[in-house]
């Protein structure tokens, strides 16, 4: 019993171990480092020696001395068996060796002893494999993007794998894409119209929706069950079946090309999710607040307004902020709709950009980053608001 | 008393519901009916545009004389197909100025000149001439002439409002355009990235319920796919995934893992020899549908973490006294709690995942194997510029959905309602 999950806690520290060195070698080499292999089994063979004297050590000496002196015996031996490589990747994998050893702070002989142990120890580093897993994979993309708007498109061709910003370069060079898609391609501009649309967006269609999802639900009228039934169907409908129909009717009343025929649209589309998610807040609100204020002489005009939106302002925040983050990223409208690149919003910009092959990529990345980082920040800011209208916003549709 | 406050509370519910249905009536409804109208015709995209006649003045002076002034109006179709029916012309000339020897087709009354020009063929160009003069022989001031602009109308048909239908579109869209391969590929995408994206929602949510440091940070990246914009991620990637100097495939390049980078959104098959077998992979699908995966498993993450924290912590307990490890408490008490809220999430992802549009047109626009239906309509309508073809695949999806909802509603509807 002992003998197997010591072995199984000794491979499966091991390779977690190897595969984080790896994952930080190759996120080096992005930083112009020229490894060419990952030594993938001596790195095993290493980690192996470390778990195994980090075991049998235990508890004998100071948990913090111990694994400060394994780390830096670990780094040198390292960085003696494998290629030469400057400090900071040195750095690097002592913090790594640093965090790993801690993680094995309670294993040692008599804690390997327990029943089912090796089970959890294998769920342990699996959970702990697929973090880095998760993180990795997401962010890389957005690292991506945001680093290669630093480069220069020759220098990329030349060597696609060093991502590293030269910051010995003056503060305008650095920035040189930025300055160029504001100034020859117009961003500013798009920046403009895409804030307008989406602002407008959601304040349209707050005033349609704050008035009927008060009517579903507080009201008695006919066909009520039917209009909410319906207001999930219809939400269920792509923007791709009404493209053609739109365009044809756009076109022939010149409403292509109009920053307005878009805010009709969007509108239309966020407008059944925002009574959806509207009505099923307005209901939570105690009926006798309104029949107080219907007793004080309030009509309906007055009772939306004074009490149903002051109270709801958690539920139009998130339905603002989800309809915000609809309209700033919708693609397929703004790219039927708008050919003029005086009515562009920031997608179809971006998107115009590629049309051209000859357009540079850190232009388009620095575009990207753009589009994204206004996106991100109010997501990061609004997490709660959001996270809410998310929810409510693709379950029930 | 109370009939005529319930009749007040109608009144008042249909005032306030009456805008919000009126737009989405026309925005969305009324588009999927006219779907229905224009896939039974012969519409290209350049019969969209409605034929006007036009006009443009060109003022010029007559040699010697400043009393007298030509006016020329290059009248045209400005459509190169459809002809204009009953042309009616109308410009205003200034006081005490009066055409000279007038055309037939045109009379002056009360300082105006209106002529009548019959039909117009597609494409039709002529110049037309007035002369004026000042009834005094005073000067003409030639700004004044320029300032009034004519007046022009006509009849036409719109082709959208003829009753002229034809069968031609469906018989295109189930016959002649591999209709079936467009179908598998359009169910292979949905298939695949909704049960993707459910698999990795499990495990994302199943990392994000334990506890450890730096859990809410962790929390915020995950939906960081879903929340940003889809152009700039799918620009991204394909940058990512580009075979001459794209990151991914120059790594794998540096490590030796591949001689030679692989294509990933431009290969249509891989071909893998497995013990002597041939396997042929959709590539650029599979890509695609992976790209779909990482966009859309944050959704599915976010619904399973919410079931998942709502179970209660007891069983978990009484399951550690039983002494069952990590992977049993997930199969025997986990997987039957979210088993319902998963099997929703299956049906609705898979329906969205059937209509969309921007991932895989940004990233290959339906090439290499990739095409599904809904690009299908995007190329159709604006590709070949066949709106009534489009149309018709609109109608496709359409009724696939319907189907879609029919057996959801069906299925879990009401269980739907519960959770």
């Amino acid at each position: 019993m002992k003998f197997k999950s010591l072995i199984i806690t000794l491979l499966a520290s091991s390779i977690f171990l190897t595969i984080i060195i790896c994952i930080w070698k190759i996120l080096a080499t992005l930083q112009g480092l020229s490894f060419t292999s990952l030594n993938f089994n001596l790195n095993l063979l290493l980690s192996l020696g470390l778990v195994i004297t980090c075991i049998f050590i235990g508890k004998k000496l100071n948990h913090n001395l111990k694994i400060f002196i394994l780390s830096l015996l670990f780094t040198i031996l390292y960085t003696f068996l494998n290629e030469n490589s400057p400090m900071w990747f040195s750095v690097g994998i002592f913090l790594l060796i640093l965090f790993f050893t801690n993680k094995l702070k309670k294993y040692d002989l008599k804690y390997l002893n327990q029943d089912f142990i090796s089970e959890k120890i294998v769920f342990e580093f699996l959970s702990l494999f697929a973090i880095v897993f998760f993180a990795l994979v997401i962010l890389f993309p957005f690292y991506i993007m945001f680093v290669t708007s630093f480069k220069t498109q020759t220098a990329l061709l030349i060597n696609p794998i060093d991502l590293s910003i030269d910051f010995s370069k003056n503060i305008f060079e650095i920035f040189k894409s930025y300055f160029v898609i504001f100034k020859t391609y117009d961003f500013g501009r798009y920046i403009l119209t895409s804030s307008y649309v989406s602002v407008g967006t959601v304040l349209i269609t707050l005033l349609f929706a704050i008035p009927a999802a008060y009517a579903v639900a507080r009201l008695n009228f006919f066909g009520k069950t039917f209009l909410s039934t319906s207001i999930l169907i219809i939400y269920m409908f792509p923007a791709i079946v009404l493209v053609i129909p739109l365009y044809t009717v756009f076109s022939q009343l010149g409403l292509r090309n109009s920053v307005e025929g878009l805010l009709i649209v969007y509108t239309a589309t966020t407008l059944p999710v925002a009574i959806y998610m509207l009505q099923g807040y307005f209901k939570s609100i105690p009926k006798e607040i309104e029949e107080a204020g219907l007793i004080d002489g309030q009509n309906w005009f007055g009772i939306i307004i004074k009490i149903i939106i002051p109270l709801s302002l958690p539920a139009i925040a998130s339905v603002s902020l989800y309809v915000f983050m609809i309209a700033w990223n919708e693609f397929l409208f703004s790219l039927m709709f708008l050919d003029n690149p005086k009515t562009f919003t920031l997608s179809r910009a971006i998107n115009h950009l590629t049309g051209d092959a000859e357009t540079p990529r850190q232009y388009l990345m620095a575009g990207s980053v753009l589009v994204t980082l206004p996106i991100l920040l109010i997501f990061i800011y609004f997490e709660k608001y959001l996270v809410s209208g998310l929810t409510a916003g693709s379950v029930k549709g | 008393m109370s009939s005529t406050l319930s009749k007040i509370e109608k009144r008042t519910a249909y005032t306030l519901l009456l805008p919000a249905v009126c737009l989405v009536f026309a925005i969305i409804l009324f588009p999927i009916f006219a779907n229905v109208w224009i896939s039974f015709k012969e519409v290209g995209l350049k019969d969209i545009r409605i034929p006007e006649p036009r006009a443009k003045k060109i003022v010029k002076n007559i040699q010697d004389s400043n009393s007298e002034l030509k006016i020329i109006y290059k009248l045209r179709n400005s459509s190169l197909i459809q002809d204009i029916r009953e042309v009616r012309f109308s410009d205003k000339l200034p006081k005490n100025v009066e055409p000279v020897n007038l055309d037939k087709r045109c009379e002056f009354k009360s300082q105006k000149v209106k002529c009548f020009f019959g039909d117009w063929e597609a494409g039709y160009r002529e110049n037309f001439e007035i002369f004026v003069k000042e009834v005094n022989n005073n000067a003409i001031n030639k700004n004044n002439v320029k300032s009034y602009n004519p007046g022009l109308n006509g009849k036409s048909n719109n082709i959208l409002l003829t009753t002229d239908f034809t069968l031609k579109n469906f018989k295109n869209v189930f016959i002649n355009n591999n209709f079936f391969e467009l179908l598998m590929t359009t169910f292979y995408f949905t298939f695949f990235g909704t049960l993707g994206a459910i698999l990795f929602g499990i495990f994302a949510a199943q990392l994000v319920n334990q506890k450890f440091y730096g859990r809410t940070f962790m929390r915020s990246i995950l939906l960081f796919p879903y929340v940003g914009p889809v152009v700039a991620l799918a620009y991204t990637w394909t940058l990512l995934l580009d075979p001459n100097s794209g990151t991914i495939n120059s790594l794998l390049v540096n490590y030796g893992v591949i001689e030679k980078p692989i294509n990933l959104l431009g290969q249509k098959y891989l071909i893998i020899n497995i013990l002597g077998f041939e396997l042929k992979l959709r590539l650029a699908l599979t890509t695609v549908i992976f790209f779909e995966i990482w966009r859309y498993f944050p959704l599915a993450f976010l619904f399973i973490l919410a079931r998942l924290q709502a179970i209660p912590k007891d069983l978990y307990e009484a399951a550690d006294v039983d002494g069952a490890g990590p992977f049993r408490k997930f199969f025997y008490i986990t997987l039957p709690q979210i088993t319902a809220i998963l099997s929703i999430l299956f049906m609705i992802r898979f329906i969205w995942n059937f209509n969309k549009f921007e991932d895989i047109f940004l990233l290959t626009g339906g090439a290499s194997g990739t095409l599904t239906l809904p690009i299908s309509v995007y190329q159709q309508g604006f590709a070949i510029s066949n709106i009534g073809m489009g149309s018709a695949v609109s109608i496709v999806i359409v009724l696939l959905l319907i189907t879609f909802m029919i057996i959801y509603f069906k299925l879990i509807g009401k269980k739907a309602n519960e959770i």
